[in-house]
């Protein structure tokens, strides 16, 4: 006991101040990528060649799909014009699926769930996760947001056991065929409204797996997504940034534009 | 004398060597299961056994078994030619081996070839043949879902009853379904149906975009990604011929170390969650971030993505960072040593793991477990101490063994393991040696064959890759620790109290996804 304690002393307190202190990331960290299309030569689609996923597009200027956008450094290392850069902003939640695609522009993030929606879960939101083929790094790092480092209980977000006691999924992983049909018989048990919330490239895009003919290229072809947090997987920081915009709980000075 | 002849009837090989594929002994189909007998007889485990669709309609068969006491590998083949009296078939290697059950269902459901005799014949992840012919089970039907109708191993009585868990668990974890036999609370048996993971992962190592395959290889098992990168790019780099610089080396042993300790300690902050000591859980489930957050410092992503690659690695660790490494994993080390040492000195922690699931040693040597869980059990193999490679040739990490085979065997090797890696961190990272961190791979031999192994943090991944004749990567088999470890979780659960499941489960914590590919 008296062990227990001393041990309890000594490891303090350890939970995150965000978002009222908002953290700086390790500079080698890649973040939200900034495009810059003015660098780019006529006719150069070197990056677009690059792309593992066919995240980037160069035809009618240089776009990145983020949703496609599995974080490698494939673009950044052929474009000898130095087009593509990676930051260290974590924020990358949308709404919309096309808000995914950068472009030289900013990024519109995720807003408020819809009014009608925010009336009845905006104070408490009840998740049940669904892992769909996903290699399970998404599934940690949601986790992770459980442990006293973030505590993420104090923003009235749970993950619970289920559906029936859920608000939403959040589904991570390219849906193999073979996780079809219990992924759709776990959003129908859950009680209406529902949301959904489609966690890391693979839910989005089917990210690595895109195109296996034993996927379903994410949750949008079968499902109404409401949020969106790209990565491979997203950082910790980017999914709780993510679910506070979402439930309309973050404060002002972390909002950015 | 009887050595010399058994060893004319396999090829060895070693980690990083490449040889021609046509220079694999072929056995003929009828004597095949009867010659691993006899390798068996001798000691070998065997490591990996898959086939492989022939031009002709046919399969080749290969076995690659361990030689653990000589850090070898040993490989032969058989050819299954078709005939006009289908199916494909051979003698079951199960039937004799155990350790073989998963791999010819994968065979069986690969390609419709019959194992003749193997003793408990059904799907392994769910999907059609390649050549749509039936496997073994009969036809397969796209429309149902798994497990579906499957027929599932009854016990018949009054008072036994059936509990169904998953696909879709309690917790946030990946998919499976578990069927338990009980009697009261003790569990009489548990069959464990996966495939709800299977994303078609093999084909797309093979895809035109380098850094696509490579990503998929990252991605086969997300929490052991370096371990699994580690070993396809060994088998890449083997086929190119390539030396990979020893500082590079280094670095990828640092990046694998680091993943061991993250999820050792993340293990083991939830095997304190599963016996309600919420102090551990609570310390260690936060200080798992930390070594997540030493590999963000070194690659940018917490599960060391983009890291590894054929050829080297894609970020150095200047002598600052190495520095800033250093003295982060200082003070970590007397931190979770300490939390560690608090959890093992815990009588109620200590009662709930002592006894709980235990797998014997002969049962973990016939059903060929591999990682902590085989040496929880006293079976001594670890890749790193077996089949050194890179820096592990020259800086050994003792293999950490228990001999109960229980959950607090199992947990006990992770806190050895976790000791061994942090002094194995810190004296590399005081002493990173020069080189090159990169050189891009050169053409690939041609008509080759060649392996990767590593220790994950889980157990042995296995990559072999094939080339065709004109110098391309053909062919890429996987081999996730978890496809021998399922078996060993379905065994200790043996007699256990159903209660004990979440905590037997958590000791093993195998990989769906690397099952499922």
């Amino acid at each position: 006991m008296l062990r227990i304690l001393k041990t309890r002393l000594a490891q303090g307190h350890r939970t995150t101040r965000f978002p009222l202190e908002l953290p700086v990331l390790p500079e080698r960290y890649r973040g939200r990528p900034k495009i810059d299309g003015s660098k780019c030569p006529e006719g150069c689609k070197v990056c677009e060649d690059a792309c593992p996923t066919e995240a980037i597009s160069t035809s009618g200027g240089l776009s990145l799909d983020l949703g496609k956008c599995l974080f490698c450094t494939a673009c950044v290392d052929s474009c000898p014009e130095g087009a593509i850069k990676y930051t260290t902003d974590y924020r990358l939640a949308t709404s919309q699926r096309e808000d995914l695609v950068l472009t030289d522009g900013d990024l519109k993030l995720a807003g408020r769930m819809r009014d009608n929606l925010f009336h009845i879960l905006g104070r408490a939101l009840r998740l049940r996760e669904v892992c769909a083929g996903s290699c399970n790094a998404c599934d940690l790092d949601t986790n992770v947001l459980n442990t006293v480092g973030w505590d993420l209980s104090r923003f009235g977000i749970q993950f619970v056991a289920s559906p029936r006691h859920a608000d939403g999924l959040l589904v991570t992983g390219p849906i193999p065929r073979n996780m079809h049909h219990a992924l759709m018989e776990t959003y129908e048990a859950v009680p209406k409204p529902k949301i959904v919330i489609a966690l890391g490239a693979c839910a989005i895009s089917g990210g690595p797996f895109a195109d296996s003919p034993e996927v379903n290229n994410g949750v949008d072809a079968t499902l109404p997504v409401d949020l969106y947090i790209p990565g491979c997987p997203p950082h910790p920081l980017t999914i709780l940034d993510g679910l506070l915009r979402f439930i309309g709980k973050m404060p002002r000075a972390a909002l950015g534009p | 004398m009887s050595t010399q002849v058994q060893r004319r009837d396999w090829i060895t090989m070693r980690q990083g060597e490449c040889v021609d594929i046509a220079s694999i002994p072929r056995i003929e189909s009828d004597d095949f299961s009867d010659h691993l007998k006899v390798a068996r007889s001798r000691g070998v485990r065997l490591a990996q056994l898959f086939g492989r669709r022939t031009p002709d309609g046919g399969v080749t068969l290969y076995a690659f078994v361990a030689n653990d006491n000589e850090g070898t590998v040993e490989v032969c083949c058989s050819r299954l030619t078709p005939s006009d009296r289908p199916p494909l078939r051979y003698p079951s290697i199960a039937a004799h081996w155990p350790a073989a059950q998963a791999f010819e269902r994968e065979i069986a459901e690969q390609y419709g070839v019959h194992p003749i005799g193997h003793p408990w014949l059904k799907p392994l992840r769910y999907h059609a043949t390649d050549d749509g012919s039936p496997p073994p089970w009969g036809p397969f039907d796209r429309n149902k879902p798994i497990p579906g109708d499957y027929p599932f191993y009854r016990v018949g009585g009054e008072e036994v009853h059936e509990v169904a868990v998953g696909p879709v668990h309690a917790g946030v974890i990946e998919p499976g379904h578990f069927r338990f036999q009980c009697h009261g609370e003790e569990v009489l048996h548990l069959e464990i149906a996966l495939g709800y993971q299977h994303r078609g992962a093999e084909p797309l190592l093979l895809h035109r975009n380098a850094t696509r395959s490579a990503i998929v290889a990252e991605t086969i098992a997300g929490d052991a990604s370096i371990g699994h990168a580690l070993a396809y790019c060994t088998a890449l780099e083997a086929l190119a011929g390539a030396t990979v610089s020893i500082r590079a080396h280094a670095i990828r042993a640092i990046a694998l170390e680091l993943e061991r300790l993250a999820n050792h300690v993340g293990d083991l902050g939830a095997l304190c969650n599963d016996v309600a000591f919420l102090p551990g859980a609570s310390f260690l489930g936060r200080l798992r971030g930390e070594f997540l957050n030493l590999t963000l410092e070194i690659c940018g992503n917490r599960f060391g993505r983009n890291l590894l690659r054929p050829g080297g690695v894609l970020f150095d660790i200047p002598t600052d960072l190495a520095g800033k490494l250093r003295k982060r994993l200082e003070g970590l080390q007397p931190e979770v040593l300490g939390v560690l040492d608090m959890m093992f000195d815990q009588s109620s922690v200590l009662a709930r793991f002592e006894g709980a699931g235990v797998l014997s040693e002969e049962q973990a040597e016939e059903i060929g477990l591999v990682g902590p869980a085989a040496r929880a059990s006293g079976c001594m193999r670890d890749v790193r101490h077996d089949h050194p490679y890179g820096v592990f040739q020259f800086s050994h990490i003792p293999v950490a063994l228990e001999t109960t085979g229980d959950v607090y065997a199992r947990a006990a090797v992770r806190w050895l393991e976790v000791r061994r890696s942090i002094e194995f961190l810190l004296e590399l990272l005081g002493n990173k040696p020069a080189g090159r961190t990169f050189e891009p791979l050169g053409p690939l031999r041609p008509n080759s064959v060649a392996f990767g192994l590593s220790e994950t943090w889980r157990g042995e991944a296995m990559h072999v890759a094939f080339t065709d004749d004109a110098d391309k990567l053909a062919f890429v088999k996987v081999k996730d620790a978890s496809i021998h470890n399922w078996f060993g979780l379905a065994l200790a659960l043996r007699g256990a109290a159903i209660s004990d499941f979440p905590l037997c489960n958590k000791s093993f914590n195998l990989s769906y996804a690397g099952h499922d590919l």
